[in-house]
């Protein structure tokens, strides 16, 4: 029997469409199902605890899970015991995330042609890139060595796969049998409650805390980055049940690069302390409050007019002090609040500081010497500051709020600003003469407004399901990050010009 | 041939069918805990209400008790008694950690306090991190799984009268008792779980389980106070061979056996530093009643 051409294409599209009725009917059930959600893998597998009880999303804690790590990784019973294991515990946990992303910058200076030649001009215009993409890869390993004694460690790569080591630590938990002595050696993340290692987002401006990373338009101060990894050693105090903590850290002026090709013969405290309200239905809220203070070297002894690593000295002094209020509203919606001081030394204004760049892996980049063009500022001997320059200050707040439909669904936003209150040139500095790059300069006041940020982060996490070895999060994020005055001058009049880029990103974040 | 094979598949067919509503007879369904959800519980002032629980329950509760309820979360096949104690199972209404006499329901604040406390030498932890109101809620809801309270109160919690001073008699007189209800059948003289009954105990749903070991540093599960292990005595453990000694010993005896108990734990204590001045040797066995 012959069949028209008409009616196999009808056929055809009939088919075309039962699969794809079939697959929009089965897709919402796969993932709306309801999966067991089983624990974190290294941790969990011990222990025998979801995920959830730990995290109110993987990575980000709850005050169960905070009570735990404070603990030092200890439920404090006998399963504390390293030799007590569940027989499906493996305590090495990889994380990697493949992605797709867009990333648009709104204003890039790019060349011109003119018949297929460059034609010496330049015009400015939006930059989109997308792709697939992958993240770097973490493996995390941590555990009791003895009752009392942990440890962490967190080798990382970043996508290329070169390697340094973000977090190693030794803990010594409960000394002379209380909760108020416990101390750590190593790499670590202070002791913050909006944690930046346990962040939801991962887009390159909303995978980070604005506030704990904001440093004004050419400060040379790289030191105060509360967010990052510090080296160093922690005191830890808490009650029993967690609602009081008090912790204070020394570490090393470096940023946490190893090596001390900055850090050298500085350092820097970092205070915190948070109390927590049991108010009823509305959940367990805390308010707390930290202070990082600390000095850093501007100056590094030359050597044919180099800087030598780990030479700093000539330190100056710089602080953030902020408050942070975790506020449950029932057991579906929280929202966390941040608000910081930041202030650096009039030499971190002027772009001292940096003399040794770092490439954040413990190695350097740079290897020439201010007054060269493009080369860190060096406090030599004899450097002046410019008339007008003065101590800048800003001010920061991120909020943060969450939608727990369920532990195995997390909606985020997050609305971050960063303004400055104090530039490092001020209004005394107007048509007063600057030295750099061997030459003389006019320079005015900066605008009040350079350098502020705002930045909108939405997204969700989606955990279709858990095991007790592996979590799986289909993630999705938007960022959109607003600078005042960072984008390329205008090529007509030479004004400043702001710069928005936003990002959106898809990807499986998952761990084992 | 074809018709008694027709014939006996309807009759195992009618049977499987009719067999099927005995399954749901003995295991609580979701249809049936829902009925149940109205469930309250009163801690202190805090009124906890079954319905508010299921988001924490999920959370933080279901990976070892189960969505039932009946112990059989995915976590529960790793734990082999008796190294590991399986989950309650919440559907039977029986509890160990109770104020209350033998056989009854416990109250809502011993509930509330098993949550906050945990059970050492086991999975479960202290979940004193959950505000008061979520804990309560999950009273009620632990509450929900067993229909025995819809039919019964919770009992009388017993009285534990005030502590008397630790002397080096009262320490004397706790062996004595140790020794006359025979705790060392499961305890082993020195409290050290290596009592001649040790290895053949069972809990009620025949599962092995062991005696507690007083000198391994451990935390009884009921609680480390003194009033503590008084009550466990004193109530039992419902759901294991450890019985209550209500009707055996009286209060002043059980505290002598606090104190002597005392003396077999790692912990310091008065009662230890007693019992190395009266150089007290472990109870005899074999020796003939009253004298060991």
């Amino acid at each position: 029997m012959r069949v028209s051409k008409s009616s196999r294409l009808s056929k055809l599209f009939r088919s075309a469409m039962s699969v794809f009725l079939l697959a929009m009917a089965v897709i919402p059930v796969v993932l709306t199902s309801s999966q067991p959600a089983h624990a974190l893998p290294a941790f969990a597998r011990k222990y025998g605890l979801r995920c959830s009880a730990c995290h109110e999303s993987w990575p980000m804690l709850n005050y169960f899970g905070q009570k735990f790590k404070d603990n030092g990784y200890q439920l404090m019973n006998d399963r504390d015991a390293p030799i007590w294991q569940n027989p499906g515990y493996w305590p090495v946990v990889f994380r990697i995330t493949p992605i797709w992303h867009r990333v648009s910058v709104g204003k890039v200076q790019v060349d011109t042609y003119t018949a297929g030649a460059p034609d010496g001009g330049q015009a400015v215009q939006r930059v989109s890139t997308s792709g697939f993409d992958l993240s770097g890869l973490d493996f995390h390993t941590g555990g009791t060595l003895e009752k009392n004694v942990s440890f962490y460690l967190l080798p990382s790569s970043d996508p290329t796969g070169a390697f340094h080591f973000e977090q190693v630590f030794v803990r010594f938990d409960n000394i002379f049998h209380s909760s108020w002595f416990n101390f750590k050696l190593g790499r670590f993340e202070l002791d913050n409650l909006l944690s930046e290692k346990r962040i939801l987002t991962l887009t390159g401006n909303g995978g980070i805390y604005q506030t704990y990373h904001f440093i004004p338009q050419g400060d040379g101060n790289i030191f105060g980055q509360i967010g990052d990894n510090q080296l160093g050693i922690e005191y830890l105090g808490h009650s029993a049940d967690d609602r009081t903590r008090i912790s204070a850290s020394l570490v090393s002026s470096s940023d946490g690069n190893v090596n001390l090709s900055t850090g050298a013969n500085s350092y820097s405290g970092f205070f915190a302390g948070s109390q927590a309200f049991d108010l009823g239905r509305l959940g367990v809220q805390r308010v707390g409050f930290y202070a990082m203070a600390g000095e850093a070297a501007t100056y590094y002894l030359t050597q044919g007019g180099v800087p030598l690593g780990g030479s700093g000295i000539a330190n100056k002094s710089y602080s953030r002090e902020g408050f942070v209020g975790q506020f449950y509203f029932g057991p579906h919606l929280d929202l966390t609040v941040v608000t910081q001081h930041g202030s650096d030394n009039v030499w971190f204004g002027q772009g001292y500081g940096n003399a040794i760049l770092t490439d954040g892996n413990g190695g350097t980049t740079a290897t020439c010497s201010s007054p060269q063009a493009g080369c860190p500022a060096n406090n030599v001997p004899g450097t002046a500051l410019p008339m007008g320059a003065q101590a800048p200050s800003w001010n920061g707040a991120t909020f943060e709020g969450h939608y727990v439909y369920s532990p195995q669904l997390i909606f985020i936003g997050r609305y971050e600003v960063e303004k400055m209150s104090q530039q490092a040139n001020g209004a005394a500095c107007t048509a007063c003469l600057q030295s750099s790059s061997g030459t003389y300069t006019a320079v005015g006041a900066t605008p009040s407004n350079f350098g502020n940020i705002t930045s909108y982060t939405i997204g969700f996490r989606y955990n279709p399901f858990m095991s007790s070895r592996a979590g799986l999060a289909w993630h999705n994020e938007y960022n959109w990050l607003h600078q005042d005055g960072t984008g390329p001058a205008n090529l007509v009049t030479g004004a400043l010009t702001n710069i928005n880029t936003s990002e959106i990103l898809m990807g499986l974040d998952f761990d084992f | 041939m074809r018709t008694r094979l027709r014939k006996w598949s309807l009759l195992l067919g009618a049977a499987a069918v009719l067999a099927l509503p005995l399954t749901s007879w003995a295991q609580l369904t979701q249809f049936d805990l829902e009925k149940t959800l109205n469930a309250e519980s009163h801690v202190g002032n805090v009124t906890g209400r079954a319905k508010d629980a299921a988001a924490s329950y999920r959370r933080y509760c279901v990976g070892c008790h189960g969505t039932l309820g009946d112990g059989e979360g995915e976590n529960a096949v790793w734990m082999d008694a008796p190294m590991y104690q399986k989950p309650r199972n919440f559907q039977l209404g029986v509890f160990k950690c109770r104020s209350t006499p033998t056989g009854t329901l416990p109250t809502d604040q011993d509930l509330y306090d098993a949550i906050t406390r945990g059970f050492d030498r086991s999975n479960m932890p202290q979940w004193n991190t959950l505000s008061k109101q979520e804990r309560a809620d999950l009273v009620a809801w632990v509450k929900h799984f067993s229909p025995r309270w819809a039919g019964e109160k919770p009992g009388t919690p017993i009285t534990v009268p005030p502590e008397p001073e630790v002397t080096a008699e009262r320490i004397k007189a706790g062996r004595d008792v140790f020794a006359r209800v025979q705790c060392w059948k499961c305890h082993g003289v020195q409290g050290m779980a290596n009592g001649p009954s040790a290895s053949t105990l069972t809990d009620d749903l025949g599962r092995p389980i062991a005696p507690f070991n007083f000198t391994d540093g451990s935390r009884p599960k009921c609680g480390d106070t003194d009033q503590d292990i008084y009550r466990i005595f004193m109530t039992g453990l419902d759901g294991t061979p450890m019985p209550s000694f209500a009707d055996n010993i009286k209060p002043e005896e059980a505290w002598d056996l606090v104190f002597y108990l005392r003396t077999f734990m790692a912990q310091k204590s008065k009662e230890k530093g007693l019992a190395k001045q009266l150089a007290l040797k472990p109870v005899d066995p074999n020796a003939p009643a009253g004298q060991q």
